[in-house]
């Protein structure tokens, strides 16, 4: 327990330097925009399709489970929307993302550290921190619009699996789509979205750089921040729920 | 000038350096040896200050490395040069980017400026054709040069090499090692090298601190390594047949001088 009060405290110091002195502009501008391209451009690929075919799985199961003609036709409409915007597509891409931007992440630090380029960076008077861990953060207020590309695809994919399927009608999955519509589940999202964005930028770049031992170090810190970065991303979802739709 | 006072510094229970005393001169190449696990890193890291001392003193040019803030420390830090053991070359980067790196972050000078310091570093340091090259592109001795240019680019007064020339050929070992050397009088810097290679010891060492268990056991001149009588450096320096005989013929070249 002391351990991981440790750990918290440790990652909230790394956050606080973080926002410490800052990288000449100049250079800083370059770095976001190379880790724009790493972590946003790099993971729109994996997301769309992911998205898509789970959008899909999603309208068909709920079309299967839900074939008592007491039920009204839309619901399937009705479910995917609520499904892919409430969860799929801000949490569960989340933890996805832990692994695909949270290891490359970790990793990327983990082998300055190990290869000692950070204490090369230390000794030339930068602010690691800042030069490493502010352009990753920089990046990711940049996920909502992968979030937003994912619930198109999500939907687009159950449109499609219903249509093509057979499962339900066009006018009917998009009445189900239409029907009390709550434009404030799209900012919870949104909210949510943001939190888990933070957490994916900060705790892989914790592990990394904290990662001790050497390239087998690596591949270990990489494993523990996804653990530790699903993790907070279910906690923090659970939290905002609460906090937000109770 | 570095001096060094009473330096101790242990991790957890554990005692790695014990109250050293010495000097850094300006100008010199001055060299830390001792044995694996003697504590030469982790002094290297206590006077570059990523190491944080358990007690004594680090003091550059007459003010104390502890009684400096952020600023101060960031100041100094751009005063100084290293060259790490394995080069520490920033993988995304090319050869010419690498050398521009400390410039970029640390002057306002325009860029063809810094691109032109940059190349007369990589000059300096003998590289050719490798301005474009990835560090992944370049061999060891190469990486070397690399390390050093990137370290001199800014005009550093303090120049601290960790092993510069391990897994290098002898050829090359010798080439970086008098590299340094000229670097150092070139510039006036006040060079110190972390080493075990005693070629270097032989060649460069104008002035060597033996470390053993964490304590210095001995310092000298590379002259006054020949003719000590301390066990402890001669059983290190002369472990190898060969250097017995070097300093034997060392011993009675002098005696009949």
């Amino acid at each position: 327990m002391i351990k991981l009060l440790g750990h918290i405290g440790r990652y909230f110091l790394m956050l606080y330097r973080t926002f410490g002195k800052f990288t000449k502009y100049n250079v800083l501008k370059k770095l976001i925009v190379r880790e724009i391209d790493d972590l946003i451009i790099g993971s729109l690929g994996i997301v769309a399709f992911i998205s898509f075919f789970v959008g899909g799985v999603v309208a068909i199961q709920t079309a299967i489970n839900s074939d008592n003609p007491l039920l009204p036709k839309y619901l399937v409409g009705f479910a995917t929307r609520q499904s892919i915007i409430l969860e799929f597509a801000p949490s569960f891409i989340s933890v996805i993302m832990a692994g695909k931007v949270g290891s490359f992440i970790t990793s990327s630090i983990g082998t300055m550290r190990v290869t000692e380029q950070i204490d090369a960076l230390e000794v030339m008077g930068v602010n690691t921190y800042n030069y490493l861990i502010f352009p990753k953060i920089a990046a990711m207020t940049l996920y909502p619009f992968i979030i937003v590309i994912s619930m198109f695809l999500g939907i687009f994919g159950g449109y499609v699996a219903c249509i093509s399927g057979g499962f339900s009608a066009h006018a009917d999955f998009v009445e189900g789509l239409q029907l009390e519509f709550n434009p404030f589940h799209v900012t919870y999202a949104f909210i949510k979205t943001f939190l888990f964005a933070m957490l994916l930028a900060t705790i892989p770049a914790y592990h990394g750089y904290y990662m001790k031992g050497g390239a087998l170090g690596v591949g270990k810190a990489s494993t523990t921040s996804f653990v530790w970065t699903s993790v907070a991303i279910i906690i923090m979802n659970s939290f905002v729920t609460n906090l937000l739709l109770t | 000038m570095i001096e060094v006072k009473e330096l101790c510094k242990s991790f957890g229970d554990t005692p790695v350096l014990k109250g050293i005393n010495t000097t850094f001169d300006q100008g010199k190449t001055n060299l830390i040896i001792g044995q694996s696990g003697s504590g030469k890193t982790v002094f290297l890291k206590c006077i570059l200050g990523l190491h944080q001392l358990s007690s004594g003193e680090i003091i550059y040019n007459n003010v104390p490395l502890t009684t400096m803030d952020d600023d101060a420390r960031s100041l100094l830090r751009q005063d100084m040069g290293m060259v790490f053991q394995g080069s520490a070359l920033f993988d995304s980067m090319t050869v010419e980017e690498n050398v521009m790196f400390p410039m970029q972050m640390f002057t306002n000078a325009p860029k063809e400026e810094i691109r032109e310091r940059a190349n007369s570093a990589i000059e300096r340091v003998n590289l050719v054709n490798a301005n474009t090259k990835l560090p992944a592109e370049i061999s060891g001795g190469m990486k070397k040069r690399v390390a050093i240019a990137r370290a001199i680019v800014m005009n550093p007064k303090y120049l601290f090499c960790d092993e510069p020339n391990s897994g290098l050929d002898p050829k090359t070992a010798i080439l970086i090692d008098n590299l340094i050397q000229e670097i150092t009088q070139e510039y006036q810097i006040t060079t110190i090298i972390n080493t075990h290679d005693m070629n270097s010891v032989m060649e460069i060492g104008e002035k060597i601190v033996f470390l053993k268990d964490g304590q210095k056991a001995w310092e000298g001149t590379n002259k006054e390594v020949f003719k000590t009588d301390n066990q402890a450096v001669t059983d290190f320096v002369y472990s190898s047949a060969l250097f017995k005989k070097v300093r034997k013929v060392y011993i009675e070249e002098d005696q009949k001088a």
